[in-house]
């Protein structure tokens, strides 16, 4: 994985000599034993792009550091036990009250162990810190087109890493067993045995027998605190490694092409930035923690089928896969060759499952429209894919409509409406949302790519009024320099696919799809302006270089003239 | 250019996503860059720190300040665990045991965040490096090395050749686990027939209906047109498998005048002069449906709103439940309590694959 690095400026780290105090001596003892050199010389001086929006990934590790930490301090005090007892500790409320061992430990840790509750509240806030912010960077790098080859199995492993870390949120909020998780676990119990053939027996093995059982906080805790964190870790770690191999996509700017990276290094500034923004959002959880109750066992109770909870709402996260179950039209389920097919519920488990597919597969969808085996470095504005920008906007819109769908009832109650009428507009919502999104975006997007173009050739405006002699007055308009302009124009645009006969004269339908794939995501499309239109809108500049009147097609050179790599 | 990789093919060409060949890689459809040329890096601009010994200085100053502050709050949250113990069961003190531990502690984390994101962007050089980018395949010389290992190593051991030995290797391999898959068969109970369970509840003929959770019976009587009760089974609070049992047998039970009510012939005789019971589990996926409109007998599941029409026999009016809440029927025993007449007629609660 690992190529030789040239690195100009990069300084030898210092060699640890005979004499160079106990540092050295300790280093030398060190590197004698493990090579550690090599791994400071390799990644020391590692060049990371700098940009706000990368920063959300690392608040996705930095959560999950958190996560772990607060994480193993409740385990040394948690019980993962369905045994029934009765409560004896410091809340008095919930006095004598028979309950679980998990409801009376997780009592326990809140309200007879010092800190416990700011633990049990820093691990609940990071956990929804930690999904929120893989969310947003999943976001960014959509957007961006960070995906495109060589990072498109890393997008996958990400998407697995947001897949663990809603399981995992979902099965850390069932452990207390409380009123509220054995809800949720109801929910899901209800939902798995809809599922036709193995729904009863997967049921019933989930659970060890009939809902709840004895079993299953004891089964969520083994998931919560093993297998899920031990497949998290394997996969952040792989996620990682590839960051390191690909080396970090940037923006487009001055200097910055697809074959190098430019930024500060990884020692010292690097470590003293990232290093000190771990701690600045371990800062903010542990402020939330301190002043925001999260997740009040002891206001809800220990689990019971039978009591009223109207008005609760599945941790955020989870709002989207209840959502659906609500919005589904009523009356879908049938009888048929003597089985019952709940389509009420199979339908909205496809529809996540098939969103969550199209997530996982969209970087080979795109590469496939586009056919484009490069790889790319230097990121997408958002503006300058108006498609792809589009389809994410309509995702987000789709994805937004099923989770305000989970809080219809709240927002019934709020503003005083009817909860049919709630629904009926957000299933409007969800249908035809995604579609008025999509083409505003593109709309936008396009408008945005118009814009910057307009100010590449005629300058932006100055607010500089000047009177003419004549009497006339005008605005003065002035003109990006060198480095502003290169922004807005360092991006490419392609052209729809030509629908032409293959080598055997034949037009496939595969053929077919993809030029009319290829039309829908390029058909609208803004040019950058080339040197020949900047020079014409505003005769200064490169003359003497004009060599085409067309912008260049496909046949862009090497600016730097050499960083080959044959 | 920054897209120097883009390849020499002038046009889109249909079957562009043809093979890689050597460095080169297609492009696809054909791609419009700028030709503008990339002015290069621009100067570096000198922050005041690097100009202003003063402002240095004084950056220096909020550097390590902030560094002793983070101490000062790690003492101030241990000092905090100390003067605000808890163990009284005071909710004022819980509150500020967390609140004084948790701003210690956060003092102590911003501290040090603050100072070495400061220390980095206002004291260390801020010069930018460049690291060149390879692509990310292994050279020429690498892979046709990992294709030659690959072949000697199938040479040397015959995987290729020996295909008896191979095919079988691949079948050991799918086989071995399997066992440890049929372990996990022991998730599940042994001796019990799921759809058994599910298809029946705790009520049967005579069990009196009981109020949830106290168990006290309930007597025709006392039930006023438009109240509403939350009923569990008489001895449900002494069962082992009490939440097993309740999340099956759970009833609300409600008296409406008798004329609002339409009843089907078949359950004639089901209900005791307007008091009727309804399973309150619901249909879709098993929440407590409990929450009643006493106006318009409607019954609403809190969960995912499905709504039952209480004086239509539970049937859905709305919601993604399907089938109407079962029906317990009732009548009254010689001392006037309300009792079950049987178990439910239909399997309770969520649907299932073998339900019907």
């Amino acid at each position: 994985m690992t190529s030789i690095i040239e690195r100009p400026e990069a300084e030898a780290p210092a060699t640890p000599k005979k004499g160079g105090g106990i540092t050295g001596a300790a280093a030398n003892y060190l590197d004698e034993r493990t090579s550690i050199s090599a791994v400071v010389k390799e990644f020391g001086r590692k060049i990371f792009p700098d940009h706000w929006s990368f920063m959300l990934g690392e608040v996705a590790l930095y959560s999950f550091v958190v996560i772990i930490l607060s994480g193993t301090f409740l385990t040394f005090f948690f019980q993962a036990s369905m045994v029934e007892t009765h409560y004896e500790g410091a809340f008095v409320p919930l006095k004598g009250v028979e309950m679980s061992a998990a409801m009376d430990s997780a009592l326990h840790i809140s309200f007879d162990v010092r800190g416990g509750l700011l633990v049990r509240q820093i691990h609940h806030w990071a956990a929804l810190l930690f999904i929120a912010s893989i969310g947003l960077h999943m976001l960014r790098v959509f957007f961006t087109g960070a995906f495109r080859k060589p990072r498109e199995l890393n997008w996958m492993i990400g998407f697995v890493l947001f897949v663990l870390a809603m399981a995992e949120g979902f099965t850390g909020y069932s452990l207390p067993d409380d009123l509220l998780s054995g809800n949720g676990l109801r929910i899901i119990d209800g939902l798995i045995k809809g599922m036709p053939v193995i729904g009863t027996w997967t049921s019933f093995l989930l659970f060890g027998g009939e809902f709840p059982g004895t079993s299953i906080v004891g089964r969520l805790y083994t998931l919560h605190i093993l297998l899920l964190p031990a497949i998290l870790v394997a996969f952040l770690a792989l996620h990682l490694v590839f960051v390191v191999v690909h080396k970090h996509t940037q923006f487009a700017g001055p200097g910055r092409t697809e074959k190098n990276v430019i930024g500060y290094p990884i020692l010292p500034v690097y470590a003293a930035k990232a290093g000190g923004f771990f701690f600045l959002v371990f800062g903010v959880i542990a402020l939330m923690a301190s002043f925001f109750t999260i997740n009040p066992i002891w206001n809800y109770g220990p689990y019971d089928p039978s009591p009223v909870s109207a008005g609760t709402q599945p941790d955020w996260y989870i709002g989207f896969a209840d959502g659906a179950l609500r919005l589904i039209p009523p009356g879908l389920e049938f009888v048929w060759l003597n089985h019952t097919w709940s389509f009420n519920i199979i339908i909205p488990v496809i529809a996540l499952v098939l969103l969550l597919l199209f997530v996982f597969i969209y970087p080979f969808v795109e590469g496939w429209v586009t056919g484009d085996k490069r790889e790319h470095h230097i990121l997408d504005r958002p503006r300058n894919a108006p498609t792809r920008t589009a389809i994410g906007a309509a995702g987000v819109t789709f994805y937004a409509a099923l989770w305000a769908a989970a809080s219809s009832d709240l927002m019934a109650t709020h503003f005083q409406l009817s909860i049919e009428g709630v629904i009926h507009v957000v299933q409007a919502w969800a249908v035809l949302g995604p579609f008025i999104a999509y083409f505003i975006t593109k709309r936008v997007c396009i408008g945005l790519m118009k814009k910057d173009r307009e100010i590449v050739l005629h300058g932006y405006e100055s607010g500089r009024i000047v009177r003419l002699p004549g009497g006339e007055y005008i605005e003065v308009h002035e003109q990006l320099d060198d480095y502003e302009r290169w922004k807005l124009v360092d991006y490419e645009s392609f052209e729809p696919i030509m629908l032409r006969p293959n080598s055997r004269g034949k037009i496939t339908p595969t053929m077919r799809l993809r030029s009319a794939m290829s039309n829908w995501f390029f058909e609208d499309r803004i040019a950058p302006a080339s040197r020949t239109e900047l020079e014409a809108a505003h005769g200064h500049g490169h003359a003497d270089a004009v060599t085409s009147g067309t912008p260049a097609r496909g046949q862009l050179e090497d600016p730097t003239g050499g960083n080959t790599h044959h | 250019m920054a897209h120097d990789e883009v390849s020499g093919i002038d046009s889109a060409a249909s079957d562009s996503s043809a093979v890689e060949t050597s460095h080169r890689t297609p492009a696809g459809t054909a791609v419009i860059g700028s030709d503008v040329e990339n002015p290069g890096e621009p100067p570096h601009r000198a922050r005041v720190t690097d100009l202003d010994p003063a402002k240095a200085k004084h950056a220096d100053r909020t550097v390590y300040t902030l560094f002793y502050l983070s101490i000062a709050g790690s003492i101030f949250a241990l000092a905090a665990y100390m003067a605000f113990p808890i163990e009284d069961g005071d909710p004022v003190a819980l509150r500020l045991n967390t609140l004084f531990i948790g701003l210690g502690s956060a003092l102590a984390l911003f501290g040090i965040g603050l100072a070495a994101v400061h220390w980095g962007k206002a004291l260390m050089v801020d010069k930018e490096g460049i690291d060149i980018r390879h692509p990310v395949r292994g050279t020429d010389e690498t892979r046709a090395r990992a294709v030659e290992i690959f072949d000697q190593a199938d040479k040397e051991s015959g995987f290729g050749r020996r295909t008896l030995i191979r095919n079988s290797l691949i079948g050991a391999i799918i086989a071995f686990p399997l066992p440890g898959l049929v372990l996990f068969r022991g998730l599940g109970p042994q001796n019990q027939d799921p759809v058994e369970l599910l298809s029946h509840t705790m009520w049967k003929k005579g069990s009196r209906l009981t109020l949830d959770p106290s168990g006290i019976p309930v007597k025709a009587s006392d039930i006023t047109i438009g109240s509403v009760f939350h009923i569990i089974p008489e001895g449900l609070n002494e069962r082992e498998d009490l939440l097993e049992q309740k999340a099956k047998a759970a009833v609300l039970l409600m008296r409406l005048d008798p004329s609002d009510l339409n009843i089907s012939p078949e359950r004639e005789g089901w209900s005791y002069d307007g008091i009727v019971a309804y399973s309150k589990i619901c249909t879709h996926v098993g929440c407590p449906v409990a929450l009643y409109e006493q106006q318009t007998h409607h019954l609403l599941c809190p969960c995912h709103q499905s709504t039952f029409d209480v004086v239509n026999e539970a049937k859905v009016i709305f919601g993604p439940a399907k089938r109407p809440l079962p029906q317990l029927p009732i009548e009254v025993d010689s001392e006037g309590y309300l009792v079950a007449q049987s178990d439910f007629h239909e399997p309770v609660g969520p649907s299932f694959w073998e339900r019907s």
